[in-house]
């Protein structure tokens, strides 16, 4: 067992190294570089829209506090659309008119993908108030739209930013699908390594990927700590999980 | 209403003539769900023991289940197939470790939000540590449990449809048909695509009732489904 073992994982490491330290899978239009950006092009377009879509409905319910359970209903429904049916669904329809292959099928997908995560956590932060907090600042002679931007958003923020991550995070791995109708990003190379059988290229796409998301998780992680320096991190985190599972 | 052809969003007539083999993916994607899942779970909850017990082991072991959870699927199922071969063991591998993240989180998170004035009740009341865990801890933990188990199971019923490119079969074979065809062929994915999502809203229905079924006392509070 263990010559053969050996072998096998000189191999991989081998032909990992023999495609990190050759020029062409770097550069050009199908090099690490290229495809990293149109990977977090894609990526950050697709949450942007999502954050644009979802947060100011979720701010306007949460400060009436209605439409509650439908929205919630909503948007766990929404998380049962798997992304690949989704993507091969919006290809033809896509190719049909005019919108051209890879982009805008795996757009489409990731934005729906996107959604729920930072949807229910921009409503859950602003619902969740304590409603003498709200009532205080009325009786201090705030306007609504103020309610809103003074109490409301600040003490959702942390919430509504861990939304944010959570998405951005399952987007960034999930953008590698695009591959597959034929958008250039780093599931290229996955596919390609896939169908010639090179470990090692696929390792070195994998841990790109992987180190791409992970590095969405900290910046963003980052952010939120910088937007909100007096949230107890250990709290949100807390309270995020459960939220994440409703 | 129209005309029904090859050309149409769904044609009926291929539907009518795929019975056997919708069947057959039905099963395939319950197998494999139900099994990832349920393995998933099995290790979360050991996972998630084990931070409870050395509070310093959550880190790590999140972190680890956090790694995995950031490799995206068409990687790791890729990279297993020249290990594990391509078929159903390979994208069960893949599928467990995408479960452990949510699972592991939302049991701690539970187990931890428990009030710890239940806790010392019931120690005062000589429940043994165990015992306790079991009833009380545990019990009172249902609602983000089954609230991770939820979230797991419609993430992995997704995930499944990708990993019939590792040839496990499930809906995913339609979907990668209609796909492959060169003017894009829509039946398939629709029918795919539609049948995953019921399951996974039968699934969510069901873990909903269950819930509601082992915490009566939640219904009394009105706070069934996790808002």
């Amino acid at each position: 067992m263990g010559p053969r073992r050996r072998l096998r994982s000189d191999a991989v490491i081998q032909d990992a190294l023999d495609y990190l330290t050759d020029s062409g899978s770097w550069w050009g239009r199908n090099g690490l570089v290229n495809l990293t950006w149109n990977h977090m092009r894609l990526s950050g377009a697709a949450v942007l829209a999502a954050v644009v879509a979802a947060i100011p409905p979720a701010l306007y319910l949460g400060h009436h506090r209605r439409g509650g359970f439908f929205a919630i209903t909503l948007v766990n429904l929404s998380r049962a659309l798997p992304t690949f049916a989704v993507i091969a669904f919006v290809f033809p329809l896509s190719l049909q008119y005019g919108f051209g292959l890879g982009f805008w099928p795996t757009f489409v997908a990731l934005f729906l993908l996107a959604l729920p995560p930072i949807f229910v956590n921009a409503y859950t932060g602003v619902s969740e108030i304590d409603r003498d907090v709200v009532e205080a600042a009325r009786a201090m002679g705030m306007q609504e739209r103020e309610v809103l931007r003074r109490v409301e958003l600040p003490a959702a923020m942390p919430l509504l930013v861990t939304g944010i991550r959570v998405s951005a995070v399952q987007v960034v791995a999930t953008t590698t699908l695009g591959a597959l109708v034929g958008f250039r990003c780093l599931g290229t190379p996955i596919l390609q390594a896939i169908a010639t059988r090179n470990d090692g290229q696929l390792i070195v796409a994998a841990l790109v990927v992987a180190a791409l998301s992970l590095l969405t998780e900290a910046v963003l992680g980052l952010v939120g700590r910088r937007l909100t320096p007096w949230a107890s991190t250990r709290a949100t985190e807390a309270k995020a999980s459960v939220q994440h599972a409703t | 209403m129209l005309a029904n052809g090859p050309d149409s969003f769904i044609w009926w007539e291929w539907v009518g003539g795929h019975t056997d083999e919708i069947w057959e993916r039905t099963i395939e994607h319950l197998q494999l769900t139900g099994s990832s899942v349920a393995i998933g779970f099995v290790i979360a909850m050991a996972m998630a023991l084990v931070s409870l017990r050395w509070r310093r082991a959550y880190g790590p072991l999140a972190a680890l289940s956090g790694a995995l959870y950031s490799i995206p699927s068409l990687a790791l199922f890729g990279f297993l197939v020249p290990i594990t071969g391509l078929g159903f063991r390979t994208a069960q591998i893949a599928l467990v470790s995408y479960t452990l993240l949510i699972l592991l989180r939302n049991i701690v998170a539970g187990i931890d939000a428990v009030p710890a004035s239940v806790v010392e009740a019931a120690d005062g009341m000589g429940y043994e540590p165990w015992r306790r865990f079991l009833a009380v801890d545990l019990r009172l933990a249902v609602p983000a449990i089954v609230g991770g188990l939820r979230v797991a199971t419609v993430t992995v019923i997704g995930l499944v449809t990708v990993a019939a490119l590792v040839g496990s079969g499930g809906y995913g074979v339609f979907i990668e048909d209609g796909l492959s065809r060169a003017r894009g062929f829509s039946t398939p994915i629709v029918v795919g695509g539609a049948l995953s999502i019921a399951m996974a809203i039968a699934f969510d229905i069901a873990f909903v009732l269950l819930q509601r079924a082992v915490t009566p006392w939640a219904r009394a509070a009105g706070s069934g489904a996790t808002p």
